[in-house]
């Protein structure tokens, strides 16, 4: 027994010992900028991105690897949970590139915190020209001014509206301005049969969905979610009027009270089948709608519009993936090329084809080809010409946290809304400095 | 008289020898000890370690800031000692708004761990008993029973979370049946039920499969005998299934609390990540870990382990849970036992013998 406890002490204070020595020496192993970046070597690489539901992506890269048979790039596929694949994306990083990833898919939200945190590192903007390429979606792989994520795919909000309703009660365009939705339903609900109809759904579920909606309602209504300089500004007037302007409709049932528990599947399925006349959704349910197979109640009765704002169209929050160059990266030259080439307007052509994700070259939105398979292709281009971007945060967890933890406390009335975004205002200030 | 000069003779008998520790050890300690040397160099490289490097991870802090030139993150990891332990008690971190009232998100987290323990393990426990009651009785299709009971048990947390997800939708079973619309799936008190009810309806077989155990040892004759006397059945249940069966049920017990303690899955799967209703301790201590804070959720998984160890040595003590079991350990308890009350009487009738003569 005693031999036993001796042994175990003696080991637990040796192993004390060592770990206060290894974690002594990673403190002082912060490695340096980059600067001397060589983007000419060239050799295998390897693609990261999250789970590939298209199939478009291996492929397209079986098609580079015989195109460059001694540049070959690897695909790893991650989770197709936001979040894992961040994980996986940060411990590559803090490990010094012990799994290997060269080009990473990072979401737009990541931006700021790789780069700041040095996991990815910059393009030369001379090596990396974006001319041609949506200026938001530049602009979402760009952190203090420089290149970091290459634009790939984007994506902006749209709303869905009932054609065959709104045909019957008489209304000939779709609604531009928050009033004019409200009396658009308050028509419909007139029809006979649609009494119950819910007016406008969303996504209202304690999760990132709920930071891409209120910004909506803010910035919709003429308030700057954040400003140009960075800063918040969540509680002026003009904010105001559009977080009371959420919460009003949740209050009146223009919002259904159970759109607080929808994600973006919950409000499709509700407008599918029927119970809504209009949805603020990302592109993806333009097709899934549309399915003659029975699975949805509205194909061919509705059309998308650009969402709707407080006195004119209102302004969407920019979504989308880039492609960025991680730190520990060797063959820069392979990777600069496997984006500029995976990016090219026939390649990205491709994709949106097969993955129906929106492209990012301005050129594509009128290509005809691609407006005959997804006629919503003009509509998003106006809505994602005037996207504006969540926060750039290194922590932007913390930041996305505490807009969501003010947005519902905001709908689920646990407070008054000016109260909760008054502290959103402190807080973000402090998250935001 | 004989019988004290027996214990007379035994002790000073035993004053002459060394008192040995380990009253059964056979001397084979050593051997012992090199037989199991592989195990326990496994157990320290996978529990002992990690332990060892989170508590030193919670003793350290990583500050710093982007730099307003290059936007560049800037941090220094330092020596914080207690100090993280002490931050999660305060409203420095920050608050958030719960079921509970406004609080500082480690004590919100410490409030509902605590909850959902006391209020599952009760309904588990009394559900648990009525299983085990039901599955001990002999009538047809026991077996069937006894499977069926154990289907929840069976199901891994994270499959039963999305499917009571389903049943708690807003326009799911749960609320077709009560007819009204509650956003069980919000935020809110409700999502606290809705844990509760998930993991009553998993666990609770747990706790009547331990008790059933238990209840087989019982033997017939004890209620046979209770019976002649006349005792009623609620007589029986409370004088002679409790007692025989709770060294069975305190085991189910603790095991059950232990694990509801640091329950992740099921709030996490049914209800969501960072919904402070049901947020637990190790939901935020997983939390902080992927904001990359990696010293404070290192020090709320210390302090969820010292609870854990606290809750279970009250449990051992108090309740007398005997997890062992191992009837060798037993006799030499009972043979300690024994010798300190043949000391006690020893002494005791002396001094009666002193003061009678």
């Amino acid at each position: 027994m005693t031999v036993r406890k001796n042994a175990r002490r003696i080991a637990v204070t040796g192993v004390a010992l060592l770990a206060v020595l290894a974690t002594a020496a990673c403190g002082g192993s912060d490695s340096g900028s980059s600067d001397g970046a060589d983007w000419t070597q060239t050799g295998p690489i390897t693609y990261v991105q999250g789970k590939d539901t298209s199939g478009y992506v291996q492929p397209a890269i079986d098609e580079w690897n015989k195109l460059y048979p001694d540049q070959k790039v690897t695909f790893a596929e991650l989770s197709d949970s936001a979040d894992e694949q961040r994980a996986a994306m940060i411990e590559n990083a803090t490990t010094n590139g012990a799994k290997g990833y060269d080009v990473l898919s990072v979401d737009v939200v990541w931006t700021a915190e790789f780069a700041g945190n040095q996991y990815i590192q910059e393009l030369p903007k001379d090596q990396f020209p974006t001319d041609g390429y949506l200026k938001p979606a530049v602009d979402s792989g760009t952190y203090f001014d420089k290149l970091y994520a290459f634009p790939a795919t984007s994506d902006g909000a749209m709303m869905y509206y009932r054609t065959d309703l709104l045909e019957q009660a008489g209304i000939a365009e779709p609604p531009k301005t928050w009033d004019e939705v409200v009396a658009a339903c308050d028509a419909v609900k007139k029809l006979p049969g649609q009494a119950s109809i819910n007016c406008w759904g969303g996504q209202f579920q304690k999760y990132e969905g709920l930071t891409c909606n209120i910004a909506e309602f803010i910035n919709s209504a003429g308030g700057t979610f954040i400003t140009a300089d960075g800063k918040p500004d969540v509680n002026s007037d003009a904010a105001m009027s559009g977080v009371n302007q959420m919460v009003d409709w949740f209050d009146d049932g223009t919002i259904p009270k159970a759109a607080q528990t929808w994600q973006e599947e919950e409000s499709r399925n509700a407008f599918q089948s029927g119970n809504l006349v209009f949805l603020r959704n990302w592109p993806y349910v333009y097709t899934l709608a549309n399915k003659d197979d029975g699975s949805s109640e509205v194909n061919g009765k509705f059309a998308v519009a650009q969402l709707p704002g407080k006195d004119g169209v209102g302004v969407s929050t920019l979504g989308g993936h880039n492609m960025g160059v991680t730190t520990t990266a060797k063959n820069l030259g392979t990777a600069k090329e496997f984006i500029k080439w995976w990016n090219s307007a026939e390649n990205q052509k491709a994709h949106t084809i097969v993955s129906s994700q929106a492209p990012t070259i301005e050129g594509l939105y009128s290509d005809e080809e691609l407006v005959k398979q997804f006629p919503y292709m003009p509509v998003l281009r106006a809505s994602l010409a005037n996207a504006e971007p969540r926060p750039k945060a290194v922590e932007y967890g913390d930041v996305t946290l505490a807009i969501q933890d003010a947005t519902y406390n905001a709908i689920q009335g646990n407070s008054t809304p000016k109260a909760v975004f008054d502290r959103l205002q402190t807080d973000l200030e402090g998250l935001l400095k | 008289m004989s019988n004290a000069v027996d214990v007379t003779h035994d002790v000073s008998k035993e004053k002459e020898r060394k008192p040995k520790k380990n009253l059964l050890s056979d001397g084979q300690g050593t051997l012992a000890l090199i037989l199991i040397a592989p195990t326990l160099f496994v157990i320290f490289l996978v529990v002992g370690i990690p332990v060892v490097m989170s508590v030193i991870e919670s003793i350290y802090i990583t500050t710093g800031g982007v730099n307003p030139d290059t936007g560049v993150v800037e941090s220094v990891t330092n020596f914080a000692g207690l100090q993280q332990y002490a931050d999660a008690f305060t409203e420095s971190a920050g608050t958030v708004l719960s079921p509970w009232g406004r609080l500082p998100r480690f004590l919100n987290a410490l409030i509902n761990t605590l909850f959902f323990t006391v209020v599952c393990i009760a309904f588990e426990t009394v559900l648990g008993v009525l299983m085990a009651l039901i599955m001990t009785k002999a009538f047809k299709g026991k077996g069937l029973v006894r499977a069926a009971i154990l289907i929840p048990w069976a199901i891994p947390t994270i499959v039963s979370a999305l499917m009571w997800q389903l049943v708690f939708n807003t326009s799911g079973v749960a609320n077709e049946i009560i007819g009204q619309q509650i956003l069980w799936l919000a935020d809110s008190v409700w999502s606290q039920w809705a844990v509760i009810i998930a993991d009553v309806w998993k666990t609770a077989p747990f706790i009547g499969l331990l008790t059933l155990a238990g209840l087989q040892t019982i033997p017939t004759d004890v209620y046979e005998a209770a019976k002649v006397d006349g005792a009623t059945a609620w007589q029986m249940f409370w004088r002679i299934t409790l007692p025989l069966v709770r060294p069975a049920l305190v085991v189910a017990v603790l095991f059950r609390t232990l694990d509801t303690l640091r329950m992740f899955d099921l709030p996490f799967g049914l209800i969501g990540p960072q919904k402070y209703s049901v947020e637990t301790l190790s939901m935020l201590a997983f939390s902080d870990a992927q904001a990359q804070r990696y010293g404070s959720a290192a020090a709320y998984s210390v302090m969820l382990f010292l609870l854990i160890v606290v809750i279970a040595f009250l449990f051992i003590r108090l309740l007398g849970a005997d997890l062992v079991s191992d009837p060798e350990v037993k006799a030499m308890n009972e043979a300690r036992k024994k010798q300190k009350a043949a000391r006690k009487q020893m002494k005791s009738s002396i001094t009666s013998g002193e003061s009678a003569t």
